[in-house]
């Protein structure tokens, strides 16, 4: 790959110098080499194997401590004839994409709330990042408690507020429960796209605004022609990233509904834990979570190029 | 100086919807701190006001520390958040330096490689991972987590301290070449330690991340003693019986305690460590 121009620091080649042990280490590629070589490694042995071996496991129909047999194709055909397997397909959609909406709107308003100037801008600021580095499993027991079934406090806010006569069953409801989990994806994940988005609009110049005010532009009119523009390569990067990890997400769903009530709130990676670890169906599993990858080898090849061409 | 509208419209504007976005942000952590200090007549009637305590105990903490693992959780947690920070910042480190200073064969394989293992999500390695631990006799030991998180931390780390090692200019690692010093030298020497902030940027991140981390450990932690908080907290606190929560809470709160104090000193680090990887590209 060294096809550009080479760097002065290169050491070179003078003809009769014996190689020495330094002479070696000093050149680039020995150098670098030797450096990457142990992340490199243990990248290849938990990442790259567990990720093609987990490819061959999908092809077989194999239990917990027992021989594998080779069955090619037949996990994912049981898959495709499974009805729960498309309710967990619409699932994951669903919570990927609503709770990306919510996020990327919500995320954006406390940016702009966030971007004017007041005293304790940055006490605020840590404050409303907490939801986002308090551990997740811990913050969701919290939010169960909230959506308890007879003590929860928001149906004792409904209720005493006089909004509704009794309580809702937060968790046990399908769509509910459901709406349940967008909610906490979307109290957890908010912060991330608010701060990383204030960061964005904290780069636009002050001139920029003066400028288009100068040329009579309304408040609305600076939003969408000097605002976004600016901020928009940060907007797409953030909301890629988030939505890679929220399609992703364990943690939250297992803690809060373990995928009920009735699968309603299953997605790949909560279906997938029940049958491969639950259930001992490793190679099921294995298939179930495998079917995450074209819609996010998609995604990935999407945030390459648009990282390529920035 | 400032009239009656102006302030109105900096209410509207500026302190109305900020009060919803800490009141909505903060609420969970106040719920979870008076429900950790509400006796149990409190806590499970329906006719007591819920939203604040009116006779505070201690109970339910003296319970968690004594009646649980929670303190040998905690230990546990500590032990392989640092462990795996400093391997992953470690081999971070090594990784990013090379790829943001260097040419040579192969950089571009590499660079991509280190990209996508950061994009693939946990969900797809989980279970060949079980079978590999169980193959390495790994199960319910410490080692399998801390062999385990720095997948997801190195390839972060990676990710941000090129940013960092690319801005050192070219320059000084050059006139202390000149001086004779070696590649390893002007590394450590030179451009590491005008890379403090962000080494400081990747440990808190990596220390955060590796409390964080729930599937492995739910996966390779079965017994009580080699537990982490946000495992022992999910499936041995939540109790059949229905009179659990205040100690529940207690232990979400303790649990986020190491967290929130590292995070409080270092806050500016972690903003900056947050908002490198996508407003620096």
């Amino acid at each position: 790959m060294a096809v550009g121009p080479a760097s002065i620091a290169r050491p070179a080649p003078v003809a009769g110098r014996p190689v020495t042990l330094r002479g070696l280490l000093e050149r680039e590629g020995v150098f670098s080499w030797l450096m990457l070589a142990p992340g490199v490694l243990f990248l290849l042995a938990f990442v790259a194997y567990p990720f093609f071996y987990g490819i061959f496991l999908s092809l077989e129909e194999r239990r917990v401590a027992t021989q594998g047999v080779f069955v090619g194709l037949a996990n994912f055909r049981t898959l495709w004839h499974d009805a729960v397997f498309w309710q967990v397909t619409r699932n994951t959609f669903i919570y990927v994409a609503v709770t990306t909406v919510f996020k990327l709107a919500g995320g954006l308003g406390m940016a702009l709330v966030m971007n004017q100037s007041f005293r304790g801008r940055n006490l605020v600021r840590a404050f409303l990042l907490l939801p986002f580095i308090v551990p997740t499993a811990l913050s969701t027991v919290a939010w169960m408690w909230i959506l308890d079934p007879t003590f929860s406090v928001v149906n004792w806010l409904l209720v005493h507020g006089g909004i509704v006569g009794s309580g809702y069953s937060w968790l046990g409801n399908a769509s509910l429960a459901m709406w349940s989990l967008i909610v906490v994806n979307t109290w957890r994940g908010m912060p991330f796209y608010g701060i990383t988005l204030l960061a964005g609009l904290q780069t636009i110049s002050p001139d920029l605004y003066e400028a288009a005010a100068i040329d009579g532009a309304t408040t609305t009119q600076r939003f969408l022609y000097v605002t976004l523009p600016v901020i928009k390569p940060v907007l797409v990067i953030v909301t890629m990233f988030s939505v890679i990890f929220t399609f992703g997400d364990f943690q939250l769903i297992y803690a809060l509904t373990h995928g009920g009530p009735a699968n309603a709130t299953h997605v790949f990676s909560t279906w997938a834990f029940d049958i491969g670890m639950s259930a001992g169906q490793l190679g099921m599993g294995a298939a179930v979570a495998l079917s995450i990858l074209p819609a996010l080898a998609a995604l990935i090849v999407v945030l390459t190029f648009y990282l390529r061409r920035e | 100086m400032v009239g009656g509208r102006d302030l109105l419209s900096r209410l509207g504007r500026l302190y109305l919807p900020l009060a919803g976005f800490v009141i909505l942000g903060l609420f969970p952590f106040y719920w979870m701190l008076i429900t950790s200090i509400k006796p149990n007549r409190e806590l499970y009637s329906q006719k007591v006001m819920p939203l604040v305590v009116h006779q505070p105990t201690l109970k339910h903490y003296i319970d968690l520390l004594t009646e649980t693992n929670f303190l040998t959780w905690t230990y546990n947690t500590l032990l392989v958040a640092v462990v795996t920070t400093v391997i992953s910042v470690v081999l971070g480190t090594m990784i990013a330096y090379p790829l943001a200073r260097m040419r040579f064969p192969g950089a571009a394989v590499v660079a991509i490689g280190v990209a996508a293992t950061y994009l693939v999500p946990q969900p797809l390695l989980f279970i060949p991972m079980a079978d590999i631990i169980n193959r390495l006799e790994l199960g319910n030991t410490l080692t399998a987590v801390m062999l385990t998180y720095p997948t997801l931390l190195i390839p972060f780390c990676a990710w941000l301290l090129m940013g960092y090692f690319k801005s050192v200019p070219r320059e000084l690692e050059e006139a202390a070449r000149i001086d004779g010093a070696s590649r390893l030298q002007a590394m450590t020497r030179i451009v590491l330690p005008l890379c403090t902030p962000g080494l400081l940027s990747a440990g808190i991140f990596a220390f955060t991340l590796a409390q964080n981390e729930f599937l492995y450990a739910l996966i390779f932690l079965a017994k009580s003693e080699v537990r982490t908080v946000p495992i022992g907290v999910v499936t041995e606190l939540i109790r059949g019986d229905v009179f659990y929560w205040g100690q529940l809470m207690a232990g979400a709160l303790l649990g986020s305690v190491p967290v929130a104090i590292i995070y409080s000193f270092f806050v500016d680090y972690y903003v900056a460590g947050l908002t490198a990887g996508s407003v620096k590209t």
